[in-house]
């Protein structure tokens, strides 16, 4: 669609709000290979948002909107927790009901938008903290999975739970003394990403949002693979550095000191056998559009 | 409205044709047929244009969700599932609303308990589902036997909640509600309640709109909210977050938004009127006895009446039909003659007593009760006794194992 659906009448167009100018301006609604370089260039689907000053959480969020493939055509959904005070900020319709039931809430909602529109791709993709997706919520993050519902689950983890004060969550790591847990946690982090996997999800990924474009890269990967495949699973690390005793400026060495090889954020992959042939096709028509693309700039240039 | 109107007389896949929906229940034919609640929930939701129905397991409501999984099959909806708990039911039904589907589903006692935190979800972002709550016990130990208590927890959620005494209420409601509910200015979700058993579990004779006709497809973009679909711009829905914030202006949002809740629950109220014929429904209000009650009370109400009358006893009698909104006007109408009002209730608490309490003058003339819980049937013959013992006179049955 590009930005047609968000085009504003002529004769109302000075009393609109400028960030909402510039979304028709300037933002990359239906841009075919729109990604994290366009941050700087474009009009982001985020407005200013209310996070702790340097929270990984905003990159995150900055990184995931600039990299969704299709956001003119995708619902995302949240739940309650630091996540749900950015949501009112991102320019793509999005839900916020309850705290855990995320991934109940985007089941009928696939199923409602697949109903309604069955000729067209509607992507929905959940993004909710661990709390939401691993302890409260688990039931239904697992039961969609199980059901083989196409969307997309992002679980920012800040192995505890922000927004209530810092209290213990199951992401969080043994041994770590917090807020209820006054000796220290007494079992391991819970392994959702394995967990995910016997679960059914198609693609599953555990890193930091350390590196922009890894983010884009698996973003989109999990977006396609959910809209053509089945579930697939996300699990970022996003400090919260609030609750870790971190300055605004030390987020992002807080990833890259967790994503080391052996560390708990060491890069972590797995694709179903499916799900590769997909990503194999994806890149085989990414490679003839590029080849299409150099050839038209080569005659227009001759 | 318009995308409505073009779309009446055409047919869906299943050549059922689009009928107005005033037609299909106030003019077209009706074929008189013997049928359980259960079905005549799955013959209703055949006509209803559903597009997505949600279930899950409880006893009285299993077999008329299962039965709506047979229309699926058959085409009828457009999309079915098993969730897996009554809370992730209703939350898949809200994500399903919210996506802009005409959402059916279905729960009993304690299914509606482990749903509640759903419900005022629902009301506050105005999702027009209908949840048919078929009425048991939620106490332990447990039980599956009717027991109304549940409608008590509902009635403070923001959302509709209707009361049907027979099958054909509730054939006739489940379409009506959808036309109410949808309304623009009400765009509410409608909890419409039967006393689990004597309403699922009977036969009756039922009179059904012919089965090639069909309620007109939900609109969703008559939605006061935007539905969540990307079809219309995006805005942000707030430029600041409010929620969770500690100012003036954040409280003053969400009084405001609860006072708009409820608003458009009284604003229900003409819809409600104009498709339900009023209400309630009232019946002899100049004589000094009353009975009002809601549900199969109703019946049972209506057949102690007649015993009276035989005993040269005359009674009134007054049938709740929605509980919310609440027909106040109307009850302080229809009991302004009386002298005593007898609120016979399937539950321990007498909430609708409560209820007709709070909204009369010289509620002293109210007598919660009889009240029967648990399952425990309430024959008309311990309402005669009850009226007969409130007005001094000899009464005329023994009820063996009751006490007296
Ligand atoms: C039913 C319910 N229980 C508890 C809460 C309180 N609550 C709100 S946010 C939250 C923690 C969120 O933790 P997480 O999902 O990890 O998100 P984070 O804030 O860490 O990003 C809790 C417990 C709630 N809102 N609803
Ligand atoms: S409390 Fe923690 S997770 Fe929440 S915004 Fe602040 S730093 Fe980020
Ligand atoms: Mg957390």
């Amino acid at each position: 669609m590009s930005k047609e659906r968000i085009q504003i009448s002529e004769d109302l167009y000075d009393i609109m709000p400028s960030d909402y100018q510039d979304l028709v301006k300037s933002s990359t609604y239906g841009k075919e290979d729109r990604g994290w370089k366009d941050i700087g260039t474009s009009k982001e689907l985020i407005e200013q948002h209310s996070l702790c000053a340097g929270c990984p959480e905003s990159m995150a969020f900055r990184y995931i909107l600039a990299s969704l493939p299709n956001p003119e055509d995708t619902v995302m959904v949240g739940s309650t927790g630091c996540t749900s005070l950015v949501f009112p900020m991102v320019a793509v319709h999005n839900i916020h009901s309850l705290f855990g039931n995320q991934n109940a809430v985007a089941s009928g909602l696939k199923r409602a938008l697949s109903v309604r529109f069955p000729d067209r791709v509607k992507d929905v993709v959940v993004l909710a903290g661990d709390g939401a997706t691993v302890d409260i919520g688990l039931d239904m993050t697992l039961q969609a999975w199980f059901r083989q519902e196409k969307f997309t689950t992002i679980c920012f983890d800040n192995e505890l739970y922000a927004n209530t004060g810092g209290q213990e969550s199951g992401l969080m790591q043994k041994g770590f003394v917090a807020k209820m847990a006054p000796v220290g946690k007494l079992f391991d982090k819970v392994r959702l990403p394995e967990i995910a996997r016997e679960s059914g999800c198609h693609y599953v990924v555990n890193c930091t949002v350390s590196k922009p474009s890894l983010v884009e890269k698996v973003i989109r990967n999990a977006v396609h693979i959910a809209r053509e495949i089945g579930p697939t699973y996300l699990q970022l690390y996003t400090p919260c550095i609030l609750e870790i005793g971190k300055n605004s400026m030390e987020g992002l060495q807080e990833m890259r000191d967790s994503e080391k090889p052996a560390e708990r954020f060491a890069y972590k992959e797995y694709v179903s056998e499916p799900a590769k042939q997909l990503l194999a096709e994806l890149a085989a028509k990414d490679k003839e559009r590029k080849a299409a693309a150099k050839q038209l700039a080569g005659q227009a240039s001759a | 409205m318009a995308e409505t109107k073009s779309i009446i007389g055409t047919q869906n896949k299943k050549g059922q044709t689009y009928t107005d929906a005033w037609k299909l229940l106030n003019e077209a034919p009706r074929t008189p047929s013997f049928f359980t609640g259960s079905e005549v929930i799955k013959e209703a939701i055949r006509r209803a244009s559903c597009d997505v129905m949600i279930a899950y397991p409880i006893t009285p409501q299993s077999e008329a969700a299962a039965l709506i999984g047979e229309l699926f099959a058959e085409g009828y909806v457009g999309d079915y599932f098993r969730g897996e708990s009554e809370f992730a039911v209703m939350s898949q039904c809200a994500g399903a609303a919210f996506g802009g589907a005409r959402v059916f589903t279905t729960t009993a006692g304690p299914g509606t308990m482990r749903a509640m935190e759903n419900f005022p979800m629902w009301a506050g972002s105005r999702l027009p589902i209908q949840m048919i709550v078929t009425c048991r016990g939620i106490n332990s130990p447990l039980s599956i036997q009717p027991d109304t208590l549940e409608i008590a927890y509902l009635l403070n959620t923001g959302m509709l909640v209707w009361h049907a005494e027979t099958a054909q209420d509730f054939f006739d409601w489940i379409l009506k509600g959808y036309m109410v509910s949808e309304e623009p200015d009400v765009h509410l979700p409608l909890a419409l309640c039967c006393d689990g058993f004597f309403v699922t579990h009977t036969k009756d004779v039922v009179n059904l709109t012919p089965a090639d006709m069909c309620l007109p497809p939900y609109d969703p973009y008559r939605s006061p909210v935007p539905c969540m679909d990307m079809e219309c711009p995006p805005v942000r829905m707030m430029r600041d977050p409010f929620v969770m914030k500690s100012n003036y202006i954040s409280y003053a949002t969400h009084a405001s938004w609860q006072q708009e809740i409820w608003a458009a629950v009284e604003r229900s109220r003409k819809h409600s009127i104009h498709w339900l014929n009023g209400l309630i429904d009232a019946e002899n209000t100049d004589t000094d006895i009353m009975i009002v009650a809601s549900g199969t009370a109703v019946s049972q109400g209506r057949e102690a009446i007649r015993m009276l009358e035989d005993e040269g006893v005359r009674c009134g009698l007054v049938k709740v039909k929605t509980l919310r909104p609440w027909p106040e006007e109307e009850i302080r109408e229809a009991t302004k003659n009386a002298k005593h009002i007898f609120v016979p209730e399937f539950n321990v608490t007498g909430w609708l007593a409560k209820e007709i309490k709070a909204t009369i003058p010289n509620h002293h003339r109210v007598h919660a009760g009889p009240h029967v819980c648990g399952g425990m049937t309430m024959p008309p013959e311990i309402i005669v006794n009850e009226i007969k013992t409130a007005l001094g006179m000899k009464k005329s049955f023994v009820m063996a194992g009751r006490g007296s």
